[in-house]
């Protein structure tokens, strides 16, 4: 079993965006870059099929400027077995980043591929589906997991992605629960939040990384065309709210939302 | 120029609000473009949906029945809507960006190679749309150089499509589906059980931050709240990470976002990760003790209490009013 496993390299999420007066993008001096926290949860989840058994290899793969490997040896300090950075020094859009992943999965051959749902500095939650096309294999996206099962051992023993015969189990988030789906091997499986709290690397994990194989691909020599169909123009900060007014009582907050507002 | 069509997308044999809020923005577009909306419906049985869609002002309704459509699956639905953008020369697919557009779509732009825009708030009239990016703290501006185009709308961004005097045409297609269609099984639907509206369909959201301090406070406290104003309960991060409450109640970037009419926040700070997932709600309410807290940045009324003392006072007063 072979787990191919997408890490881009975002802003951390907490970190406050601004845009550059000129609209050309986000202001990026002194920004702090982060696995994006859904390919964390990815990583995680390809972990945990690693453990279960059955000897599976974790390849990790970022496409994005040289400095993604930072991103990289998290995801091998966390226990992923080796990496590959596909160096583009030019933006990607998704339809771009699922041509070159298409490129490597039919160099790797993996079983599954897992990418977190969506990255956190476009919002696009487009490159998985895209790549599950490309490849015509199925897709599971947002794979998430029971919370109320009733019994413990239900509790333990159910993860949101399960595996056997050549096929996978993928419970999904949707609108208004969670649906089951049933698919055969190889697929795409995107990753939604609930699916499991991701491990912080270890010490003695952070160590090991460091020797563990990180290969660095220029996107030159996969040969796939990376010209972007959707580009991006203009960055505009969004419409500021007007702050409001502060009122005195309740009283007075349930006279303005009924009389004022009327929304109650 | 090629026409719009528009996914519709249904559940349990009825039309989803974001069916007609699709229809409605492909109204738009093709309205902007000088040519036809037209919309389909995939599934089984579902001749009543394309005569209801029909009245919605869409120039022309498909039906497209198959066993292969009867649970939603993106291998069959990407399959059937690729085939049918392609025989009849569609230019523009359109479709909401629910759980299902989103899972669908950018299949279908794969299928055929092109590129595609998400979550669209807006079509400007050269051609380009705007779209949030940064969970919301950037609106960009952008363009899409494909053929056809794929776009996904976000929901909160457009009005749902009311009855029109001119009915459409109903046809009934079929679709030659590939035998990949169906390689993928529908398992089960577990459906969330609730009492309250859940939170991205309810007209007013009641959210709880850490100050609650507790899971118990929430019940206690935000819950009869709620059901007087037949509210949905959501919470913060902050309150979801504490444990207060489950993660399927969290509003922001990493869990729901909500455009409610009333938005009412309690106990919470206001961390731009949140504020990306409500700032849309027509009318903001926050009810902090700190009076330096961000949240009252982006409210129209806020309330500088004791949320322990304010909350079941606010229920009561809207319990009084009710009353009346």
């Amino acid at each position: 079993m072979k787990v191919l496993v997408t890490v881009k390299r975002v802003p951390d999420p907490n970190a406050t965006i601004r845009v550059k007066p000129d609209g050309t993008g986000i202001v990026t001096d002194n920004l702090k870059y982060v696995v994006n926290p859904f390919d964390e949860i990815a990583i995680e989840e390809a972990l945990r099929i690693k453990e279960k058994g059955g000897g599976a290899e974790v390849v990790l793969v970022s496409i994005g400027a040289k400095s993604a490997a930072e991103q990289l040896r998290t995801g091998l300090a966390m226990g992923a077995d080796r990496a590959i950075l596909v160096v583009a020094e030019h933006d990607l859009d998704p339809l771009a980043v699922a041509r070159v992943l298409r490129k490597l999965v039919e160099q790797e051959k993996p079983d599954i591929v897992l990418m977190g749902k969506q990255a956190i500095d476009d919002d696009a939650n487009q490159t998985g589906q895209m790549l599950a096309a490309l490849l015509d294999w199925p897709q599971a996206t947002f794979a998430s997991k029971k919370e109320s099962l009733e019994s413990e051992a239900e509790k333990n023993g159910l993860p949101g992605i399960q595996l056997g015969n050549g096929r996978a189990t993928v419970v999904r988030e949707v609108d208004g629960g969670l649906e089951t789906l049933e698919l055969p091997l190889p697929a795409v499986i995107t990753v939604d939040l609930r699916l499991n709290v991701p491990r912080y690397a270890s010490l003695p994990g952070i160590m090991k990384a460091r020797k563990k194989e990180l290969k660095e691909i220029p996107i030159a020599e996969l040969g796939t065309d990376t010209t972007p169909r959707l580009r991006v123009l203009r960055s505009d900060p969004p419409p500021k709210r007007q702050a409001g007014r502060i009122v005195e009582s309740v009283q007075e907050l349930v006279q303005v939302l009924h009389n004022e507002a009327k929304v109650i | 120029m090629g026409n719009v069509l528009v996914f519709a997308e249904h559940h349990g044999g009825k039309l989803a609000k974001a069916a007609l809020i699709s229809v409605q923005a492909g109204k738009l577009l093709a309205t902007r473009s000088g040519v036809e909306c037209h919309a389909i419906v995939l599934g089984k049985g579902i001749e009543p949906l394309a005569n209801e869609l029909a009245e919605y002002g869409v120039a022309k309704v498909y039906a497209a029945e198959d066993g292969a459509f009867e649970h939603y699956t993106a291998d069959a639905h990407a399959a059937a809507l690729a085939q049918i953008v392609k025989e009849k020369g569609f230019e523009t697919l359109l479709a909401a960006s629910t759980a299902v557009g989103k899972d669908l779509l950018p299949r279908v732009a794969g299928l055929f190679e092109v590129g595609m825009a998400s979550d669209v708030l807006h079509f400007n009239d050269d051609g380009t749309m705007t779209r949030p990016m940064y969970a919301g703290n950037v609106i960009a501006t952008v363009s899409l150089d494909s053929n056809p185009r794929v776009i996904s709308v976000r929901t909160t961004a457009f009005d749902a499509a009311t009855k029109d005097a001119s009915k459409g045409s109903v046809e009934k297609i079929s679709v030659s589906l590939p035998a990949t269609a169906t390689r993928t099984k529908f398992v089960e639907f577990s459906e969330t059980k609730s009492d309250r509206p859940s939170l991205t369909d309810a007209r007013i959201v009641v959210s709880g931050g850490r100050a609650l301090k507790s899971g118990e406070n929430f019940k206690t406290i935000l819950e009869p709240l709620c059901d007087v104003l037949g509210a949905a309960m959501g919470a913060s991060r902050a309150a979801v990470d504490a444990g207060f409450v489950p993660n399927d109640l969290q509003v922001g970037q990493t869990g729901k976002v909500v455009a409610p009419e009333l938005y009412i926040a309690v106990g919470i700070s206001g961390a731009i990760q949140h504020l990306a997932g409500m700032k849309d709600s027509k009318i903001i309410v926050a009810i902090n003790k700190d009076p330096e807290a961000p949240i009252f940045q982006v409210a129209d009324y806020g309330l500088v209490a004791d949320l322990f003392k304010a909350v079941p006072e606010l229920t009561e007063e809207i319990r009084k009013l009710k009353a009346s």
